[in-house]
């Protein structure tokens, strides 16, 4: 009845958009078919509508045609829905009374029929005019916001992010899934394109983050699950056993020194399997939390139930080893979450042809990082198998980068540069001749085309082609060499190089739980299983989830600085919105007509900000408003059409496509 | 004589004369009815003809009830007819409400019907291929038959409609009321359904073992199973329309230990209660994989049935699209030319 009441005078607004409208949408006719429909009392098409201008427009209109309801036909209302409800805001109007109509990313830029799709836009405005009677005004909640941040990934993106907020004041989570934090950039001997020290540039940082009064650090800990939304994100945390409580051991390291196995005997996963470790052992000498780790799977008293158990002795009277120490969840409440969990090392055992664990001295570049680092499985000697230098060494770029038909499509972007550093450091540790392999040599950014010139005069050899194959060179008496067989496209002639080591430089790929990490965070893979971030240019660290960024290479390749960069561009974003302290809520939430529930349950298990539960005396469904998104699945859901969604009503929605489907 | 006796009439359409059998179910209270009113017309029980109807004076029958569905000429005729002459039309039951079970002959064209029932079902036997038709001279007589129209409409689909009763049959409990209410001055607005407008759940005595999350993993078909007494139907993966359905019926089927088939139609609020039931259950099945929702479909081999069994004349569905139904029957204008 108050419909009724109400005078319904709508302004409808048909943007040009320059020409990217009105080069194929008869706007001029748009809006004079605008013009005709009931209850628009003005009509016109302007060249921007979002411009200051365009705006003022519509706030004169609304006074002077006294509106009550404001249509524009534009853009996406992902450009600019917030911007008309503003203007409308501003002349007077509740910003719930306007509607926008898309009729550039789903009329103009998607089609080529001028008349058809001047159609569409018609069609597209008549929707909008009959469903705007229904509009009711709504007003816009606010939630308090939680001032702290989860990051989740510890490597040198999730530390910059963690070390900015907590340098702001806020309190920050850090969960590590390896026992110590450091990443990758732990493993790196040096940094390219400057040749700093990863160690000497990574460790402070990560000392810091121990030291930081507002980080909690939980390494070896995974994320069990979220719930919540923007602002206010309950996240279960699982606290893997080390079988060493961290808050007693003091990382003497003396259960590593007394360990029954008086020798390492255990592939060491630090160094990738290069060199051995005991069951009980730190990852590396700077491990920050600098606490061992027992192996379950290789530790005998764990495994087998039967040991001497001299690590206990040891620890004495700290008691810090606890065989029986099981996963401890712990919850926490935070206002953001940073997602850095990083990449994956391509396997260049998919790619056989390079020989990678068939044929002797065939290493991946990481393997080459800790051979060369001093506190590596050799001490920082490059040397084969046979214990000798090698004296030439063949260094294959593009290994599962590039190749859309046998492993991945995209540029790892930072192989390049590495491998013109392992060139350098090579050739500085051995002397030996040093072929590479490469498809183009892309060298973008700061002091990165600097240094391959400076390497490329260092008498590194350079041999523009994708190796094809790495072979036994049968001419080698000892039957330890290889041969790499590429095509010189520079000469146009097939080379055959024999090597006495081969590099393989392999790219990064998405962590294989990428999908299901999505999933827990409800945000979206892209096709390659990277995330996805919300706009490539113009928000590249947010997600489609509010209050959930992005840092590192979790988003796609990049090198050192670009990581650190971004990592604090995601620190600042999650900043602003948790500084804020509120959040204002959308009103197109859903709710519930009491009487009309009939406590079915359909509803509950199905909403993913678990925002619905069961009034246990009442018997019927509540809806908890500030936690509602209005994503309407329990909406459609509900069997007896007991939800109802604000902004969504049947009604309004069954206007709309009336309105659609009423050509003349 | 006192004061005249309200007069009431039933009619019965497309029905399976469950309908007009439920006024028993009134049992000795129907004594009490009868003495308040005066039956005109109820041609399954008393003998009324079309003539005697047609003498009586427009809008001089209180109150009709009409149940079946409309597909014939003469059910079109006689519920204008009972409207004319009737201050309040009735729905009376599910398939005057919604078109009820007659109307999934919606899902068959109107020729693939008759071929079948005439031609082709396998214990016919009509070698001269004789269909019905609307008129036939026999020796000079002219014989007539009501034509057989191409879908089955419900009540208000054909005339306007005040109130409706639904179920299949309406319960006495909900009849009884019924006549009360609409005997007294106080009419419901127009248009109501005289049942309540909250779903079977809410006055289910199994709710209580209605689990929070179904995670359907399959559906199990009645015949292949043997329901427990007292659980949730829904959390034994049988298909229970009582989510979508609208309560009144005080769970009767499931007092038998049957799940709800859905004869209350939806709540108001509700457009399309097929739609609604299959999105509620689609969204409460646990399958992830399409093999995993292959399996969980297989179960409900029938979904129009299952779904849609009492209503979809009054669905967003309706009936099998025009365009293929005519060009089936220009095809066979052509063969029978």
């Amino acid at each position: 009845m108050d419909d009724l009441k109400e005078e319904i005078r709508i302004g409808v607004y048909v943007c040009h958009c320059g020409t990217n409208i009105a080069g194929i949408i008869d706007v001029k006719e748009v809006s004079r078919t605008a013009a005709g429909l009931p209850g628009v009392v003005i009509s016109r098409d302007y060249k921007y509508m979002c411009s200051y201008p365009g705006q003022a427009i519509i706030q004169e209109d609304i006074k002077e045609y006294k509106l009550t309801r404001l249509i524009v036909a534009a853009c996406s209302p992902l450009m600019h829905e917030e911007t008309f409800r503003n203007a409308a805001a501003k002349g007077g109007l509740n910003p719930f009374s306007f509607q926008m109509v898309n009729i550039r990313e789903h009329g103009a830029w998607v089609n080529d029929d001028k008349e058809a799709v001047t159609m569409k836009a018609n069609d597209l405005i008549r929707a909008a005019v009959y469903r705007i009677v229904c509009h009711k005004p709504f007003q816009r909640t606010r939630v308090d916001i939680q001032p702290s941040v989860l990051v989740v990934g510890g490597g040198i993106a999730g530390i910059q992010a963690a070390l900015t907020i907590a340098n702001a004041g806020k309190k920050v989570f850090l969960v590590e899934r390896e026992p110590t934090i450091g990443g990758h950039m732990a493993k790196f001997d040096k940094t390219f394109p400057t040749l700093d020290c990863a160690a000497c540039i990574l460790t402070p940082k990560m000392t810091s983050v121990k030291a930081h009064p507002n980080i909690t650090l939980w390494a070896y800990s995974e994320v069990r699950k979220v719930e919540g939304f923007v602002g206010n994100y309950k996240v279960q945390v699982g606290r893997k056993p080390r079988y060493i409580h961290e808050d007693l051991c003091v990382g003497c390291l003396k259960c590593i020194d007394s360990c029954v196995y008086e020798k390492p005997q255990f592939p060491k996963e630090f160094d990738l399997g290069l060199s051995k470790r005991k069951p009980v052992y730190i990852p590396f000498p700077q491990a920050v939390p600098q606490i061992p780790v027992i192996d379950p799977e290789t530790c005998n008293k764990i495994k087998f139930g039967k040991c001497k158990q001299l690590c206990m002795e040891a620890c004495n009277e700290r008691k810090a080893i606890d065989f029986d120490q099981k996963e401890k969840i712990e919850e926490i409440e935070v206002g953001a979450i940073i997602i850095a969990t990083g990449f994956k090392i391509f396997d260049p055992k998919r790619l056989p042809c390079y020989g990678y664990g068939i044929y002797q001295n065939i290493y991946t570049s990481i393997e080459v990082e800790r051979l060369l680092n001093a506190s590596g499985p050799t001490g920082g000697k490059v040397v084969l198998q046979n214990g000798k230098k090698p004296e030439t060494v063949g260094i294959i770029h593009c290994v599962g980068s590039r190749d859309v038909l046998n492993t991945n499509s995209w540029c790892s972007r930072v192989c390049c540069l590495y491998s013109l550093k392992l060139a350098h450091l090579l050739k500085e540790h051995t002397e030996a001749k040093i072929y590479n392999f490469y498809i183009d040599i892309r060298a973008p950014g700061k002091n990165m085309e600097e240094f391959y010139n400076r390497v490329s005069k260092e008498g590194i050899h350079f041999i523009r082609g994708r190796a094809a194959s790495v072979t036994l060179d049968d001419s080698d008496e000892n039957m330890s060499g290889v041969v790499i067989q590429a095509e010189d496209t520079l000469i146009g002639k097939t080379l055959k190089v024999p090597v006495d080591m081969v590099v393989l430089s392999v790219g990064m790929e998405p962590q294989p739980d990428a999908k299901e990490v999505g999933r827990m965070f409800s945000i979206p893979c892209a096709e390659n299983s990277f995330f996805l971030e919300q706009h490539p240019k113009l928000a590249p660290v947010s997600t489609m989830t509010e209050g959930i960024f992005l840092a590192g290479c979790c988003q796609g390749p990049k090198d050192i600085p670009d990581t650190v960069a971004q990592a604090g561009a995601a620190a600042s974003e999650a900043l602003s919105l948790i500084d804020n302290g509120y959040k204002e809520l959308e009103p197109y939430t859903a709710y519930i007509e009491e009487d009309e529930c009939a406590g079915c349950k359909t509803c509950i298990p199905l909403c993913p900000y678990s925002a619905i539960s069961l009034h246990e005396e009442k018997k019927k469904a509540i809806i908890q408003e500030t936690l509602c998104r209005g994503c309407g699945v329990c909406v459609s859901a509900c069997p007896s059409g007991s939800i109802k969604q604000k902004l969504f009503e049947d009604r309004e929605i069954f206007c709309e496509i009336n309105g659609v489907l009423e050509r003349q | 004589m006192g004061k005249e006796k309200p007069k009431i009439a039933f009619y019965w359409c497309a029905s399976c004369g469950g309908c007009d059998e439920s006024f028993l179910d009134l049992a000795e209270d129907i004594l009490d009815l009868v003495e308040k009113i005066d039956i005109v017309f109820w041609p399954v029980a008393l003998d009324y003809k079309r003539k005697d109807l047609e003498a009586l004076p427009d809008q001089s029958i209180l109150m009709t009830m009409i149940n079946g569905s409309l597909r014939t000429s003469e059910q079109e005729e006689m519920a204008l007819l009972l409207r004319r002459k009737s201050k309040i039309l009735i729905a009376y039951g599910t398939c005057a409400h919604l078109g009820g079970i007659p109307s999934l002959a919606n899902q068959f064209e109107r020729e693939k019907i008759l071929e079948y029932l005439y031609k082709s079902a396998p214990s016919v036997v009509n070698k001269e291929n004789v269909l019905p038709k609307i008129q036939y001279d026999e020796k000079g007589h002219k014989v007539t038959l009501p034509e057989f129209r191409n879908v089955v409409r419900s009540l208000d689909q054909v005339v306007d409609v005040d109130y409706y009763l639904p179920g299949c049959s309406p319960p006495p409990k909900l009849l009884k009321k019924a006549f009360s209410l609409l005997l007294s001055q106080e009419l419901p607005s127009k248009g109501s359904v005289l049942a309540p407008d909250i779903a079977l759940c809410y006055e289910c005595p199994r709710i209580e073992s209605k689990p929070k999350d179904l995670s359907i993993a399959e559906f199990k078909r009645l015949h292949h199973t043997q329901p427990a007494p007292e659980k949730c139907f829904l959390a034994q993966g049988i298909a229970c329309i009582g989510p979508a359905t609208r309560g009144g019926c005080e769970a009767r089927c499931i007092q038998g230990n049957m799940p709800c088939t859905g004869c209350f139609g939806p709540t108001s609020r509700v457009r399309d209660q097929g739609a609604k039931i299959l999105s509620a259950l689609a969204s409460s099945v646990k399958a992830k994989s399409e093999e995993d929702i292959d399996r969980a479909l297989s179960g409900i081999p029938d979904p129009v049935g299952s779904f849609y069994r009492y209503g979809l004349a009054k669905s967003l569905l309706r009936v099998k699209r025009i365009e293929s139904n005519n060009s089936v029957e220009s095809k066979n204008n052509g063969v029978e030319k």
